[in-house]
């Protein structure tokens, strides 16, 4: 074998019999210069011939209408796949190489897509991702942090299907304070991937908004393919206010799911992760109302000592208040309005203060000829202490 | 279009003037002070939380390229 060389001089000329080449000596050559000269390859065919041995491996042909060329995917690769049916067009990605014992031109297998279910798609989307990968735009720490209370939302989606009317749904029920703008588009077909990226392009003029959801309802992989072109997850990635992609159903996961902000799982989904929940903020400001009440109660705690009886209710009806902290905060700030000091001042007690504001609660504040104010239900009056 | 304060600073706000009227310095009135304030941001909190009828608008685009929007019909 060590004379075997890829470009033996003494070989190049075929006229002598002396230097006839052995057979394994021609299919060895052939087998480097194949290998070296092409690498591995994405091919695109038809199957036929398909035989699974028992050993697991896969032997095949893959041919087009002028050629055909022999394959072989050993056990290793093949294990997680179902066998391709006999005429189903694939791409493989493999090796070409040369068979030395029967002298053949074959394909090693690696990898192989049925054109139908992936195909090009899938290596489209392989490059997608790659060139989003390279730019950083799949880097985690790009995510923003979604805002806590958007005041307004854009919603890139049909303005037929039933992903807006879900949408529109979750966040009337939750959060319904919010001004949700639709910016309708095609979201399948070949038109989508454009009408998609200029709807995209519209929401960034829009002033104001806080948030941006994007998406469609489940479909099958065709209808969801859109979202899964570069040029709509770029799109996605250039908005300037933080996004939530939702595209189909929990199992499928798109390229604009990945540049997104979040990704929901459902349109439903990425309306509840929005805004939210109107019953629970409603119970943290109830507990403020109650600690503001609380705070007062604990101040005025001295003057109500000193006025009477109406005092103690007004005491009283604070701290009942308070007890009632599970209370509609609707409720608890009109009585709160009502129990305010200021109204008390309308039943007849006055406050009385120095020139500096300092409320005068005591006798010893009043030194003869001393000079304050007294507040009363509808302003405030001069006096002197005699 | 619409500007209104972010709920957010209403609640920080209102946050603010628990800490002051839970803290043991402070005199009657600036406690009177800070509860008028919070009654008022209290109902202000409020009325959002009330809302109940969600504003649901189209964006569309003029021939000149400006923005408008238009409530959708639904």
């Amino acid at each position: 074998m060590d004379s075997l060389n890829l470009f033996p001089s003494e070989k190049a000329s075929p006229a002598s019999t002396d230097s006839a080449w052995s057979v394994l000596e021609v299919t060895m050559r052939a087998k480097q210069l194949v290998e070296g000269g092409l690498g591995t390859l994405w091919v695109r065919g038809e199957v036929t011939g398909f035989k699974k041995y028992p050993s697991g491996h896969w032997y095949f042909s893959l041919r087009d209408t002028q050629a055909q060329i022999k394959c072989m995917m050993w056990q290793t690769d093949n294990r997680r796949m179902k066998p391709p049916e006999e005429g189903t067009q694939v791409f493989v990605a493999a090796r070409p190489t040369v068979w030395e014992e029967k002298g053949e031109l074959r394909l090693t297998v690696k990898q192989l897509i049925p054109t139908k279910t992936g195909g090009t798609w899938q290596l489209k989307l392989d490059q997608a991702r790659a060139a989003l990968q390279k730019d950083g735009l799949l880097d985690p720490g790009r995510k923003r942090r979604l805002p806590a209370y958007p005041l307004r939302i854009a919603v890139v989606t049909s303005i037929e299907g039933a992903a807006l009317q879900d949408i529109i749904s979750v966040i009337g029920r939750r959060w319904p304070s919010v001004e949700l703008l639709v910016v309708p588009t095609r979201v399948q077909g070949e038109e989508a991937e454009g009408d998609i990226c200029a709807a995209l392009a519209l929401v960034n003029r829009v002033p104001d908004l806080d948030l941006v959801i994007v998406g469609r309802g489940g479909g099958s992989r065709e209808d969801l393919w859109a979202f899964n072109t570069e040029s709509v997850a770029r799109a996605v990635a250039a908005l300037g206010v933080p996004v939530i992609s939702a595209v189909g159903h929990e199992t499928d996961i798109s390229l604009t799911d990945l540049v997104a902000d979040l990704r929901a799982p459902t349109p439903s989904a990425a309306a509840e992760a929005a805004v939210p929940d109107r019953e629970a903020v409603s119970g943290m400001v109830g507990e403020l109302a109650r600690r503001i009440a609380q705070g007062l109660t604990r101040r005025t705690s001295v003057i109500a000592e000193r006025l009477d009886r109406a005092g103690d209710r007004l005491h009283g009806s604070v701290v009942s208040l308070s007890d009632r902290a599970g209370a509609r905060v609707a409720q608890l700030a009109a009585q709160l309005d009502a129990l305010s000091p200021l109204r008390v001042l309308q039943r007849g007690y006055a406050v009385a203060r120095g020139d500096d504001g300092q409320v005068l609660t005591r006798r010893a504040q009043f030194p003869p000829g001393r000079e304050f104010r007294l507040t009363v239900q509808d302003g405030d009056v001069r006096g002197a202490a005699k | 279009m619409t500007e209104r304060p972010s709920f957010r600073d209403e609640l920080t706000r209102l946050e603010s003037i628990v800490r002051q009227m839970e803290a043991d310095e402070l005199d009657l009135d600036k406690a009177l002070e800070l509860f008028e304030e919070g009654v008022r941001r209290l109902k202000a909190a409020r009325e959002l939380l009330s809302e109940s009828d969600l504003k649901v608008k189209r964006v569309l685009e003029a021939a000149d390229g400006t923005l408008r929007t238009r409530d959708l019909d639904r």
